[in-house]
């Protein structure tokens, strides 16, 4: 489903190569975890493939269901299927949370020939995602993010994923900043979307997430690079002895 | 200070070509106000106070032409239940208006103002523009008193059941148009004006407003989308104890907009509130200039001015708190916001404040900028293109003046037709 082939990404306005030849392949149905230190590019990598300015890739390729993401725009990419739940969610004052999720809705809808939701079907559906992952009207009405407390932010990630239904979600550390139970409640807001024709790549840095969303196969990302693949145990190695031993291993 | 020469030449030039009508019982208050004209001379290039706006061709003998745009719309306020009084390229038109009776307000044209009668609006005429000279001079504002061809009274003596709609109907290429209203609210009525149209290829609107205590008065206007057009406009407000005044202006299109709002508290514990959203597209040049004089204790003034501005579209903001000696507990807020969609547009903001008195909470802010290129890829991220998500950001951008108009369903309103126009703007 999602192809990622030596994929090389530089900054665009300096000399600064951060992914050095990226594979990665994630089939439907599958969640992969990428693990990896701070810096090690994984942000990076999930910017580049949901079409975000500022890097340029100077090889390799990114491909979803054969179609090249690296063509398209932004929408076109989330048309497609690709949704990243931001590491950092953006605020964005006077656009009211709701307006937000409609107009994404809706215009997703439109860019895959789908007639647009009524503003009931809307409200039903969005109260009630809103619901499992315990978001009140109040969050709902306030502008996006704004205000919203890590927790809520994250969270707020969760809900925009399960209206838009995509194909291919990537979680940038959708974990950071949350506590135990906002952990739960995002993590059973994940395994809810889990399905036979849905990939995940699933970003953090410590494994605690994944003992709440249990991936399938998990890389070692380092210095712009996927340095060791595995499966679920390759975090709990990770988890006991840290990155620098595997790091060791693989010079 | 005698006037330079080119300035003299210019007033007197442009005096030439106009004649003092007689209407009603305003003839003592329009030859004062041509001795002010004289005195003060039209605005010229030089004058500080138009250092970003330049007055030529709103001083200039003959209005420049401005096609009439038929936006292929309903009227803007027609959702509403208002009261319409229409002027057609500055002239009353009793066939376009409803009956001018209405429980709670008495409106009359300016003609009606009869020497024999002893109207109340002869106290009011050209006296608020008057004060309003100092300590800065509007002499185009002076013009319009002495010149005005028409224009309402309208007292309030009561809480008003629907709006009074004030509606500026271009119809002639070369209309160049003077109108002036004079407005007293008395002591705890209540009322809502609402004003649209573009009224004239050149307009020159003066609005005297009066408010007893404890008096409201609710002003929210739009001023028409003929791309050409030109308007100076000038408000004087002077508000009593406990009275409450807002204000918004809506303006979109228009080469040249300059809109005066000068505001006097003489009571206590009033509030006054103006405000104005702006998006201008190319030849536009928008200019909002405010002055607000607390003279009083305990009041609260607030303005609110966002401008989106692109393809060389220029915006001026001019914004002055004046806090007198002995205006304690003063309340006064401004901000003033640019939003610029390219690098050729531009925003000149001149805030200030003058406070005289030790006990009181005055701030004021002035920004700039480009749309938030992480809100915008976000919204992308999301399945939102491009320029839909540009729009929605733009918008929100303008609310928060929009906002500022007390009755939401008017704001409502308002907001539904910009995102109409950005949307067909694309
Ligand atoms: N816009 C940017 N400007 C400068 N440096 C950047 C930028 N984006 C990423 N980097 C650098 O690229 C490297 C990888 O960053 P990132 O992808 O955020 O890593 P991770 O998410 O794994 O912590 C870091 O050295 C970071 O400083
Ligand atoms: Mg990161």
């Amino acid at each position: 489903m999602l192809e990622i082939k030596n994929l090389h990404v530089k900054l665009e306005e300096e000399d600064k190569q951060i992914l050095k030849g990226v594979n990665l392949t994630v089939e439907p149905g599958r969640v992969h975890a990428i693990m990896g230190p701070n810096g090690s590019g994984k942000s990076t990598l999930s910017y580049v493939l949901a079409g975000r300015d500022g890097y340029e890739v100077t090889e390799g390729s990114a491909t979803l269901d054969g179609k090249d993401l690296l063509e398209m725009e932004p929408e076109e990419r989330a048309a497609a299927g690709i949704f990243l739940a931001f590491q950092y969610p953006v605020e964005i004052p006077g656009v009211g949370n709701m307006t937000f999720l409609r107009t994404a809705v809706n215009a997703q809808r439109k860019a895959r020939g789908q007639k647009e939701l009524s503003a009931a079907d809307f409200l039903k559906l969005v109260r009630e995602k809103a619901k499992t992952l315990k978001i009140d009207a109040d969050m709902l009405k306030r502008p996006v993010n704004v205000g919203f407390s890590g927790g809520e932010k994250k969270r707020n990630e969760i809900l925009q994923m399960a209206m838009l239904e995509p194909r291919m979600c990537i979680l940038d550390e959708t974990d950071s900043g949350l506590d135990v139970d906002a952990m739960k409640l995002v993590a059973e807001g994940v395994n809810a979307l889990r399905s036979p024709d849905r990939g995940f790549l699933v970003i953090t840095h410590y494994q605690r997430l994944l003992d709440h969303i249990q991936p399938d196969v998990v890389h070692i990302m380092a210095d712009g690079r996927i340095v060791k693949t595995g499966g679920p145990e390759l975090a709990l190695e990770v988890e006991h002895n840290g990155y620098a031993d595997i790091l060791a291993e693989v010079q | 200070m005698a006037l330079d020469e080119r300035k003299m030449t210019a007033t007197e030039a442009r005096l030439a070509a106009m004649q003092v009508p007689e209407v009603g019982c305003t003839k003592e208050a329009r030859e004062a106000a041509l001795e002010r004209v004289r005195r003060m001379g039209l605005p010229g290039r030089r004058d500080e106070y138009w250092k970003y706006t330049r007055p030529d061709s709103l001083v200039q003998v003959a209005a420049p032409r401005a096609a009439v745009f038929d936006a292929g719309e309903e009227p803007m306020f027609s959702a509403f239940d208002r009261l319409r009084v229409v002027f057609v390229d500055g002239v009353f038109s009793p066939e376009l208006s409803d009956d001018l009776s209405l429980e709670g307000v008495q409106i009359d044209r300016l003609e009606d103002i009869c020497c024999t009668n002893d109207h109340w609006a002869e106290d009011l005429y050209g006296v608020l523009e008057a004060r309003g000279q100092s300590p800065v001079e509007r002499p185009l504002a002076a013009l319009n008193t002495a010149y005005a061809g028409d224009g309402v009274a309208i007292r309030v003596t009561g809480r008003v059941s629907k709006p009074i709609n004030l509606t500026y109907v271009h119809k002639s290429e070369q209309s160049d148009v003077l109108l002036h209203h004079v407005i007293r609210v008395e002591p705890g009525a209540e009322a809502t004006i609402l004003e649209n149209g573009p009224a004239a290829a050149r307009f020159n609107k003066c609005m005297e407003i009066d408010i007893a205590d404890g008096g409201r008065l609710h002003l929210v206007r739009a001023q028409g989308r003929d791309h050409e057009r030109r308007a100076y406009t000038s408000l004087f407000a002077r508000l009593g104890a406990k009275a409450t005044f807002k204000s918004f202006t809506l303006t979109v299109n228009g080469v040249l907009t300059r809109n005066e709002a000068v505001v006097e508290f003489t009571g206590g514990d009033a509030v006054a509130h103006v405000a104005g959203a702006c998006a201008g597209d190319g030849n536009f040049h928008h200019d909002d200039t405010v002055f607000i004089t607390h003279d009083a204790v305990g009041c609260e003034s607030r303005q609110v001015f966002k401008k989106v501005l692109r393809n060389g579209a220029t915006g001026v903001f001019q914004g002055k708190i004046l806090v007198k000696e002995g205006a304690q507990k003063t309340d006064g807020y401004q901000i003033s916001q640019s939003l610029l969609l390219d690098e050729d547009s531009q925003f000149f903001a001149k805030p200030e404040l003058e406070i005289y008195a030790d006990d009181v909470a005055c701030s004021h802010g002035s920004t700039s900028g480009a749309i938030d290129e992480e809100a915008l890829f976000y919204l992308r991220s999301r399945g939102v293109p491009a320029a839909e998500a540009q729009d929605l950001l733009t918008l929100a951008f303008i609310a928060e003046a929009v906002d500022e108009i007390e009755d939401k369903a008017i704001a409502e309103d308002i907001l539904g037709r910009v995102q109409g126009w950005l949307a067909r703007r694309r």
